[in-house]
């Protein structure tokens, strides 16, 4: 039975409509460890669960809750935990352990002020790079980023169903403002809402790992003996750590599977994107800006686009390589001190100048007008 | 006639029920046809804190989702008056809760003293009151919001035991602007 | 009921430990206790092991369904598993630094949660599988390899620890002691609530070495000679009590579990709703 809220139009905060997108998406388990800005997501969750047959639980640490989350999983269930920048910290190693032993899982991090305990009540975007390279060794996460409440509700969904796709773990990336506002969301009707179940084995296969791109995932508790490690393993999942090519096939089938389906992952939004001679990247609360900048450009005489990014990672290479031919410059607004600025300059690779706009400290938004004066500015230097 | 979009900003201490006030502002909103975005900020403690709730309504979808220059500005401490007034605009409307803000600069705006505190405390049993006074008064002065809807987003915002002395403190902030 | 045969749970592949270890034997009890309690296979249990010699048991020589977590992390992780399939056995298999080392809070939580499961912890008092460093069960004074002028710590009662922590079953039995050590696994797995069992066990390669107990006759032996049985422990001075091993069975108790509790109230829950 899945409770689900009525079709209507709701006045709803971004925490509460991840939580509310989560049960429409199947969570039947949350774990979670209090952290601010993204507490509100278990407290919603701790009410809503039980009532559609699910189970929230407080661990004692990020460290529990991942663990939580991965072994209910296995156990069958979708699954999810939502933290911060520090707790998000403490989940990377099982991060890294969920990639491995291909568990689908959502991680939430609702990005705040760092780094350590920093401004925990306020806004930044600067755990951009911590979601790409935070745990150890080679792997490629799917990271979303969502820039409005409605998205937090469609995201949410769409990253449980990237996740049980791909077998693998999905970050969705938001941050605090778009986290803690509250905004006008409507939610379809549960039959226009596309929900995507992982692919289950033959009664008869015995092999859940390494035989194709993306293998069925078995439950514990369903006969079929499987057994789970993140040490590299073969097909059957034993370990196997002696020969370095099952390790090479492991870890490149693992990133090639989401690097060969990137053109089904990437998702951003362009705006006045043919021919304008100002391209500003962004993406989370600081895309909020851009719409209005390029109006305010327009009347100075500058014509300025937009690509906002709705997918991290993988990252839409090809499209800024494409459009990037055309323009003039490249601006990059981030509330960090340069993350996706980097991204963008190595995709380009010097084809076209880019400049980082950033601004850190108390959730400070990059207004409209700051970002026109660095537009206005850079047009001049360029003529 | 109303303005197109506009930008209100409620201020005051953590405790006072800032953003709540600001919520059902935003949801009335919503209830009424519009476009709404609420956003806050606090402080780490939970309690005496400056807090602040901005909402911005609009016919139109929200871009930017901060208040810069509000049109309507919220005050229910001095501090908050003193830290917001240079962000009103000058042909704005003032609000002020007249018995926590005891000195209000000259300005040009509008500018409205409600008596939020003292009244909820002898009339409504707390001062915790305070907000649904203010946003009766906020109500009935601009008119950006219908009463009905704020009724409405009353309800579907507090918890079931507060939802009668809420609807009266609004009402009471209603006959106040008269 | 059948003759025991060990084979009958193991995957056809050899075992990983060393001449002389303890974990064989930790691994012979437990399956002999799952024989008697009348288990023809492991399709009823998962198995849940984080990262040491201990945690390789189960994972993945058990004829079962088994995760490997990392380390420290195989509690929560059977927690995950316990809350979404409560009818089935969970068994967590671990060393005295994946539990009571890096793992030591989610043990402690388990137990006060009282999550309907079993934890096997294999004390060999040190960090095994990397050559031998002091654990948080080392004994006071005792050489390893980053305590080269003797151990300054006091080691871990993990088992006292578990019962204070609000553990349904708890027994503490060494290698020498197999009748009671399996005895004690049957009483356990038949544990409505948390039980948990510490087997002190011998480690010759990195641990006997080096307190001068070169074999695992010597192990044993000292095993032996040094138990102190709980009742008479009791009755004993604490001084006297310094460097023994205090066995047998801690606690019994039946207490409602964290899986009964949270079904219960999703059950209200959903009717509510």
């Amino acid at each position: 039975m899945t409770k689900q809220l009525p079709l209507d139009t709701y006045f709803m905060q971004g925490n509460q409509a991840c939580a509310e997108a989560a049960i429409t998406a199947g969570c039947k388990f949350f774990a979670g460890y209090p952290i601010t800005p993204a507490t509100e997501i278990a407290e919603h969750l701790a009410k809503r669960l039980p009532q559609t047959g699910g189970i929230a639980i407080q661990m004692e640490d990020e460290l529990a809750a991942l663990s939580a989350v991965i072994g209910a999983s296995w156990a069958g269930a979708k699954a999810m935990t939502a933290t911060s920048g520090p707790g998000f910290s403490l989940m990377q190693e099982n991060i890294g352990y969920a990639f491995m032993t291909e568990t689908p899982c959502v991680i939430v991090n609702i990005q705040r002020a760092g780094p350590s305990t920093g401004q925990a009540t306020k806004c930044a975007q600067g755990d951009v790079m911590q979601a790409r390279w935070g745990t150890h060794g080679d792997y490629t996460p799917i990271v979303l980023s969502p820039n409005s409440v409605q998205e937090m509700y469609n995201l949410t969904i769409r990253a449980f169903n990237l996740a049980e796709t791909y077998r693998t773990p999905v970050i969705l990336l938001a941050d605090e403002i778009i986290a803690h506002m509250r905004e006008k969301i409507t939610i379809p009707p549960s039959n226009k809402i596309k929900i995507i179940n992982r692919k289950k084995p033959k009664k008869t296969d015995k092999t859940f790992f390494n035989t194709e791109e993306i293998p069925p995932m078995p439950s514990v508790g369903d006969g079929f003996n499987v057994s789970v490690t993140g040490s590299t393993h073969n097909e059957q999942g034993h370990r196997y750590t002696a020969d370095p090519i099952v390790h090479r096939q492991l870890v490149e089938r693992l990133v090639n599977k989401i690097n060969k389906n990137a053109n089904q992952i990437i998702n951003h939004e362009d705006h006045n994107i043919e021919n304008c001679e100002i391209i500003i990247i962004s993406y989370g609360c600081t895309s909020r800006a851009v719409h209005e900048t390029i109006e305010l450009a327009k009347k100075r005489g500058i014509n300025a686009g937009s690509i906002r990014l709705k997918t991290l990672w993988p990252f839409p290479e090809k499209t800024i390589q494409t459009l990037a031919k055309n323009a003039k410059m490249i601006l990059v607004p981030e509330m960090n001190l340069r993350q996706i600025f980097y991204e963008v300059e190595r995709t380009v690779h010097g084809t076209v100048p880019v400049l980082p706009i950033n601004k850190i400290g108390g959730g400070e938004m990059i207004t409209p007008e700051e970002l026109l004066t660095e537009i206005t500015r850079s047009v001049n230097n360029i003529e | 006639m109303m303005p197109k979009r506009v930008e209100v900003r409620i201020s005051g201490l953590g405790g006072q029920g800032v953003v709540l006030a600001g919520e059902i502002l935003g949801r009335a909103a919503v209830y009424d046809g519009k476009y709404a975005v609420q956003t806050q900020s606090y402080g780490a403690e939970a309690r005496g804190s400056t807090a602040k709730s901005e909402v911005i309504i609009s016919d139109k979808k929200i871009g930017f989702p901060k208040v810069r220059k509000c049109d309507i500005l919220v005050t229910m401490s001095q501090n908050a008056l003193n830290k917001h007034l240079d962000d009103l605009k000058e042909n704005g409307i003032l609000l002020v809760d007249r018995d926590k803000v005891k000195e209000v600069p000259k300005v040009k705006a509008k500018v409205f003293g409600i008596p939020a505190t003292r009244i909820a405390e002898t009339e409504l049993t707390s001062r915790i009151y305070a907000n649904a006074i203010m946003l009766g008064a906020l109500t009935k002065i601009t008119g950006i919001v219908s009463e009905e809807a704020v009724k409405k987003a009353i309800i579907d915002s507090v918890s079931k035991e507060t939802k009668e002395t809420n609807l009266e403190g609004f009402g009471k902030g209603l006959g106040l602007a008269e | 009921m059948n003759k025991f045969s060990i084979r009958k749970y193991l995957r056809d592949m050899p075992l990983p430990f060393c001449p002389g270890c303890g974990n064989p034997t930790v691994m012979s009890c437990f399956l002999r206790a799952v024989h008697e309690l009348g288990y023809e296979d492991l399709r009823k249990f998962v198995f849940c092991s984080g990262i040491g010699c201990a945690a390789w048991i189960p994972s993945p020589y058990f004829k079962a369904d088994s995760i490997h977590t990392t380390h420290g992390r195989s509690i929560p992780a059977a927690t995950g598993v316990k809350l979404v399939r409560p009818t089935l056995n969970i068994v967590v298999f671990g060393g005295d630094g994946d539990l009571v080392g890096i793992g030591l809070s989610h043990l402690i939580h388990a137990a006060r949660r009282n999550l309907d499961i079993t934890v096997i912890m294999v004390n060999n008092m040190i960090y095994g599988m990397t050559g031998g460093q002091m654990a948080p069960t080392t004994p006071f004074k005792a050489k390893t390899t980053t305590t080269p002028y003797g151990n300054f710590e006091h080691p871990f009662d993990t088992t006292s620890l578990i019962v204070a922590a609000g553990a349904c079953y708890a027994a503490r039995w060494t290698t020498f002691h197999v009748e009671q050590l399996r005895e004690a696994m049957k009483k356990a797995l038949t544990t409505k609530g948390f039980a948990f069992i510490e087997a002190v066990s011998q480690c010759p390669t990195a641990f006997g070495k080096r307190v001068g107990l070169k074999t695992t006759k010597e192990l044993l032996q000292w095993f032996k000679e040094n138990s102190v049985p709980l009742q008479e422990a009791e009755r004993t001075a604490e001084k006297d009590l310094a460097g023994k091993i205090v066995v047998g069975e801690f606690v019994s108790r039946e207490l409602p579990t964290l899986t009964e509790i949270v079904h219960e109230t999703i059950k209200e829950a959903t009717n509510d709703a």
